[in-house]
């Protein structure tokens, strides 16, 4: 539990000359729940693009359990154990919301293991359970395009956690939902934190605060903060870049 | 703002396999089979006219150009649901479809040509058109194809392995969509120009024709089959039947087995599928020579009913017309495919029949409506005019 | 010599015997006699006297000539006894009869007869004057030489090769005046050229060797072959310079097959770019498959044949050559008309879909081609205008066709009116806006939809100028765009969609490169298929093209 799960060492991605991600050096603990906040344009969602390989640094590299990602494809680097919820949900809109948790079903991925892959009671079972931990049992055989908002996110994540990754990164969970709708959430996260790493982006800071251990705050592209929560919302600097930039409950307090 | 429903939109509704379902359409198989193999063929034999003793041809008669034609149609249905694998459930968009089959309708061209040998016009083993171009020896890629069971197998084979190397070159790339269509049409096109030269000697524009026989080795012993005779055409016509049946089944089974929601989900989001763990690539390019593999064996079951293969077949345009029919029948429904691929060539024989020079009209317009009317086809069609029925159903009852 | 004089004397009694006939215009009195010396029935007297018109440079005797050459000129009785020289002009009938209407033999203007009338003559006054083969190649020489001086520096340019070909050292004077008096610059090195072509036959050395020197320095390829036969036999200075000189020849030789292959690349590209640039709109910039594109072209050459029909239907001979400098903006409006059309009524309730605006557009596209060929059948001409035919020659061997500079010209004239108006101007930057983000320009109140149709129009009215300037090039028929869609959407694709810069290099690249290897493999189809091969595999390893859109992008 000691070891690092992912850590990423000098971290730089540049985009047509602008500098999304310097030289960062970030890292994560298994079995860690940590959120990341920072303002727009801080480099938040790019560190995801980075470790699960949507993206290829500029310079720099992405260790995860020791092993560099460098070269490695997305795919190759979901079954070593990462996975990744998107900032605008990414489901199968077309179809049931068994299915897309099936399609995420931890399994062998190639062409024949799939055309040969049954539904067999215990993937049923394993799905059943996921369903319920988000709270979608009941509408499991319902075409995935026709949830709410909320529970296309919850969907989601869903979708991640039967993946069984070793590192979870949720990108803004909670965006769009109302109150209670996040409480679940967070309760939801923080109920599978036990066995995996969670890697959170969050604007919400009532969330952060529901769920968060540490808090690693990013500004242009670089590590600015890193500590418990309450730590961070009085750092002044922290509270300099935030302000006048977001609304909710950062507290001076 | 939300743009208009989409085809797979449409198609969803009412996807699940209730066990009513499918017991129906397992009755609709059989019923369908019993009609292909069964009934039509026993329609040509019955009811034949005798000319020798005067015997006129029954009213119910099918004749022997109703049954070729039929035949034909089919092997165009074999190749449709090979597109629609590709573009109906993995929304691969290619334009070479009628290349692969041509490659497969090529290699039976090849074996027939061989086979006719003494009794073509020169009267040589060499094929008509070698001689008329001064080829003494035949060339060494064209000597496998004396074999019966090696034609066979390359049929398959030879588009086959054409698909896997021009789709692992290209999805491994991430070349995909629009981009995608344009290679594959780039392909089409240099294929059609090579395949027009004398110097390929493969018949060059005029292409391969005056088949005569096919003769199948059975163990040791041959058989031969006269193209000519009535009852080898039909043999033909059930032969393409079993083979468009057999090819449906494996379709349905491959669109319903996890692979199938993998090739949908690739259609949909395939970002989220390559974060699921799969490898995208890997997948169209196994559907991509699946589809090329049907279409090479309807190729080759085309060339025997209609006895000619040009290069004038492999164009992109009818590459291009090869996806209206799976468009105007449905896509992503298999049984759409093979229905849009007889009911355009149909109308095809229609207008060529009696108003030739409107065919491209109605092609055209055909195009257009199907593409901004019915996107989902005549089969989904029930669903779509049930949908916009409760749309304004909808619309009246609010206040 | 004394036959000569002999001849002479004859000559003159002839002249003498039929001087009342004569009519007052028949040329200077020495050479009438030359002109009636042709009826002799001393082959070598006809010889003598075909010479000597054909030394006298005087063009009207080329009438006679010719009739002679063409069994045209006979010794006519008139009615009153007197017998003359006169060539039949058409044949008709007398009270029965076969019968000629006759032409002066000077100068070949048709005889009247005092009340202004034709004159014709029975066949049986007509005595046919004979011509034997050695007479035919000598009037076929004096004819060549006569046209050495017609007003017409084509004229004179042809006649002055056709007797370097022909090998008559006999003409060798004749040529050298012709050449010293030549002023028109056209012609001048073409007459040096054929001189010294016929040069190399004369008997002496010197004169050979000066020959093989001048055309040394004219770096002229049609010597090469004369040369090389001059290069058989013992080793001589002579042989030396010749060897020397063909070499020259051939390394020249090569010098312009590479500046004609640059051109032709740069040609070839000229045309890409032109036919892909609506294109790299209309798929490009706003993301729409067009497979009409081929057609808006095809409007385009059809409207430019429209255009040319009447012109000249209505307007005087002199204007024609104007018509394609006014066919340009119409087929332009044209198209962009059409354009227009197909945007509101298919494309735009396609936006988003674009494997479906594929084949929309495709039926489309079947349906304006099968138009085309009902209405206008499956082939037209279009005359290319005086003012763009012909060429300009940049060095000896290289001839640049003016028709296309023109389009070269023109496409860097069209490439950057594109470029400044979506760069620099306001229409541009709402264009660039909407297809760069359609709500937010939405909200800030552009007209998304009327930007698209105008922008659509901007592409198909590129399209149509294309198809305008393809008709200086080739035919215009149903099938022109089909010819050329594959190929202009290979150019935008490789180019990185969304970028000018990038259709502009691909379609140079691509065009340098299709010339160079049809070079190399001689063969025009295999040079496409290498090119569809190679831009294939360059997708494979550049996806996005040359110019790839930048930054955090949609998948397309």
């Amino acid at each position: 539990m000691a070891e690092d799960i992912i850590r990423t060492e000098n971290l730089s991605v540049t985009f047509d000359g602008f500098r999304a991600l310097n030289k960062l050096n970030f890292s994560m603990k298994h079995g860690e729940l940590r959120v990341v906040i920072g303002p727009n344009g801080a480099g938040k969602t790019t560190l995801l693009d980075a470790i699960c390989g949507k993206v290829t640094p500029s310079e720099g590299r992405v260790l995860f359990n020791g092993k560099d990602l460098r070269g490695l494809r997305e795919y190759e680097i979901v079954h070593s154990g990462v996975g990744r919820k998107f900032q605008t949900p990414s489901i199968y809109r077309d179809h049931t919301v068994f299915e897309n948790l099936e399609l995420s079903y931890k399994a062998k991925k190639t062409v024949l293991s799939t055309l040969f892959a049954r539904r067999t009671r215990t993937v049923r079972e394993q799905i059943r359970r996921i369903l319920e931990l988000v709270g979608l049992q009941d509408k499991i055989d319902q075409r995935a395009g026709a949830l709410s908002h909320g529970e296309k996110q919850w969907l989601e994540i869903g979708m991640v956690i039967v993946q069984d990754p070793d590192l979870l990164l949720i990108d803004e969970p909670v965006a769009g939902m109302t109150d209670d709708e996040s409480a679940k959430t967070g309760e939801l996260l923080t109920s599978i934190a036990q066995d995996q790493a969670i890697l959170v982006i969050e604007h919400d800071m009532t969330f952060v605060r529901q769920i968060a251990q540490t808090v690693t705050v990013l500004h242009e592209g670089a590590l600015l903060f890193e500590g418990p929560v309450d730590q961070v919302q009085r750092h002044p600097r922290v509270v300099e870049i935030y302000l006048g930039r977001e609304k909710g409950d950062r507290a001076h307090a | 703002m939300e743009r208009a429903v989409s085809p797979a939109q449409l198609l969803a509704l009412g996807r699940h396999q209730t066990n009513r379902r499918r017991s129906a359409e397992a009755a609709g198989f059989v019923a369908v089979a019993a009609v292909l193999l069964v009934v039509l063929p026993l329609l040509n034999v019955v009811g034949r006219p005798i000319p020798g003793e005067a015997v006129d041809a029954a009213w119910y008669w099918l004749s022997d150009v109703q049954l070729n034609l039929l035949g034909r149609y089919l092997s165009y249905a074999l190749l449709a649901l090979g597109i629609d694998l590709i573009w109906g459930y993995t929304g691969i968009l290619s334009l070479c479809q009628a290349l692969f089959f041509c490659l497969g309708g090529y290699c039976m061209g090849m074996y027939l040509s061989l086979q006719t040998g003494a009794e073509g016009v020169y009267e040589s083993t060499l094929p008509d058109f070698m001689v008329w171009n001064r080829v003494t020896e035949l060339p060494l890629f064209w000597q496998p194809f004396h074999s019966f069971w090696f034609t066979m197998v390359a049929v398959v084979t030879v588009p086959a392995l054409f698909a896997l190397v021009f789709g692992f070159l290209t999805f491994r790339s991430r070349v995909r969509g629009v981009y995608f269509a344009v290679l594959t049409q780039a392909l089409a096109y240099s294929m059609w120009l090579l395949f027009n030269r004398n110097s390929m000697n493969l018949g060059g524009t005029n292409g391969l024709t005056n088949f005569k026989k096919i003769v199948p080795t059975f163990f040791g012993s041959a058989t031969t089959f006269r193209l000519a005779e009535p009852a080898v055409q039909r043999g033909l016509f059930i032969i393409t039947s079993v083979c468009l049946l057999g090819a449906f089944l494996l379709c349905r089974w491959l669109t319903g087995s996890r692979l199938g929601r993998v090739l949908t989900a690739i259609r949909d989001n395939e970002n989220r599928v390559r974060f699921s763990g799969y490898n995208p690539a890997d997948f169209k390019v196994f559907v991509f020579v699946v589809a090329a593999a049907l279409a090479g064996v309807a190729g080759a079951l085309y060339v025997p009913q209609t006895g000619i293969i040009t290069p004038g077949k492999m164009s992109v345009a009818a590459s291009i017309d090869m996806v209206i029919w799976v468009a105007v029948g449905g896509r992503g429904t298999l049984i759409g495919a093979a229905l849009g691929a007889l009911i355009v060539n149909a109308m095809y024989s229609y207008f060529t029949t009696h108003f030739a020079a409107y065919w491209p009209y109605a092609l055209g317009l055909l195009f257009v409506a199907v593409v901004m009317l019915i996107p989902a086809g005549l089969v989904g069609l029930p669903a779509q005019i049930r949908g916009s029925l409760a749309r304004r159903q909808r619309r009246n009852d609010e206040p | 010599m004394i036959n000569r004089r002999l001849l002479s004397a004859c000559a003159a009694s002839l002249w003498l015997a039929v001087a009342p006939a004569r009519a007052a215009s028949a040329g200077p009195p020495e050479m009438a006699q030359q002109l009636e010396a042709l009826a002799s029935d001393d082959s070598d007297a006809q010889r003598a006297a075909v010479n000597a018109l054909a030394e006298s440079g005087d063009r009207n005797f080329v009438a006679a000539l010719e009739a002679l050459r063409t069994e045209n000129l006979y010794v006519w009785t008139a009615p009153d006894g007197a017998r003359r020289l006169v060539i039949t002009r058409e044949k008709t009938t007398v009270d029965g009869q076969d019968a000629y209407v006759l032409s002066e033999a000077y100068a070949g203007t048709p005889l009247h007869d005092a009340s202004g009338a034709d004159v014709t003559a029975k066949s049986d006054t007509l005595q046919e004057v004979s011509v034997d083969r050695r007479l035919r190649a000598v009037v076929a020489v004096a004819l060549e030489r006569l046209k050495l001086v017609d007003p017409d520096p084509t004229v004179r340019r042809a006649a002055a090769k056709n007797l370097a070909d022909k090998g008559d050292v006999s003409a060798l004077p004749a040529l050298a005046h012709a050449f010293d008096s030549e002023r028109a610059r056209a012609a001048h090195a073409a007459l040096e050229e054929s001189y010294n072509l016929l040069k190399l036959l004369a008997p002496g050395d010197e004169d050979k060797l000066a020959a093989v020197t001048r055309l040394e320095a004219l770096h002229s390829t049609d010597a090469v072959p004369r040369m090389r036969e001059l290069q058989k036999g013992a080793a001589t200075p002579l042989q030396a310079a010749v060897a020397r000189a063909v070499d020259s020849i051939q390394r020249w030789q090569k010098l312009t097959r590479v500046i004609y292959a640059v051109f032709s690349g740069l040609s070839l590209g000229s045309i890409l770019m032109l036919m892909s640039l609506g294109l790299a709109i209309t798929f490009g910039v706003m993301g729409v498959i067009n497979m009409a594109h081929g057609e808006l072209m095809m409007i385009g050459a059809y409207a430019t044949f429209l255009t040319q029909n009447w012109f000249q239907a209505h307007l005087p001979a002199s204007f024609f050559g104007a018509y394609f400098l006014v066919s340009i903006p119409v087929s332009f409006v044209a198209a962009g008309a059409a354009g227009y059309l197909l945007e509101r009524s298919v494309i735009r309730f396609l936006y988003g879909r674009p494997l479906e605006t594929l084949l929309a557009t495709w039926g489309v596209s079947l349906i304006l081609i099968q138009a085309a060929r009902f209405y206008f059948g499956d082939l037209t001409a279009v005359t290319t205008a005086s003012w763009l035919s012909g060429g300009i020659e940049v060095m000896a061997g290289v001839q640049l066709p003016y028709n296309r500079l023109f389009i070269i010209g023109f496409t860097l004239v069209c490439v950057a009116g594109v470029y400044v108006l979506l760069l620099r101007t306001s229409v541009g930057l709402r264009i660039r806006a909407v297809t760069q983000n359609r709500a937010m320009s939405a909200a800030i109140g552009i007209p998304t939809n009327k930007v698209d149709a105008w922008t659509f129009a901007l592409g198909s009215g590129l399209a149509g100028m294309a198809g305008c300037a393809l008709t200086l090039i080739g035919n215009v028929e149903p099938d022109l765009g089909q010819n050329y869609i594959v190929d202009a959407f290979i150019v935008v694709v490789t180019g990185g969609v969304g970028k000018l810069a990038g259709t502009v290099a691909a379609a140079l690249g691509i065009g340098w490169m299709n010339t160079l290897l049809e070079l190399v493999t001689d063969s025009a189809v295999m040079g496409k298929v290498l090119i569809l091969a190679l831009v294939m595999l360059f997708l494979q390893r550049r996806p996005s093209g040359l110019f790839p859109p930048t930054g955090r992008q949609v998948e397309y």
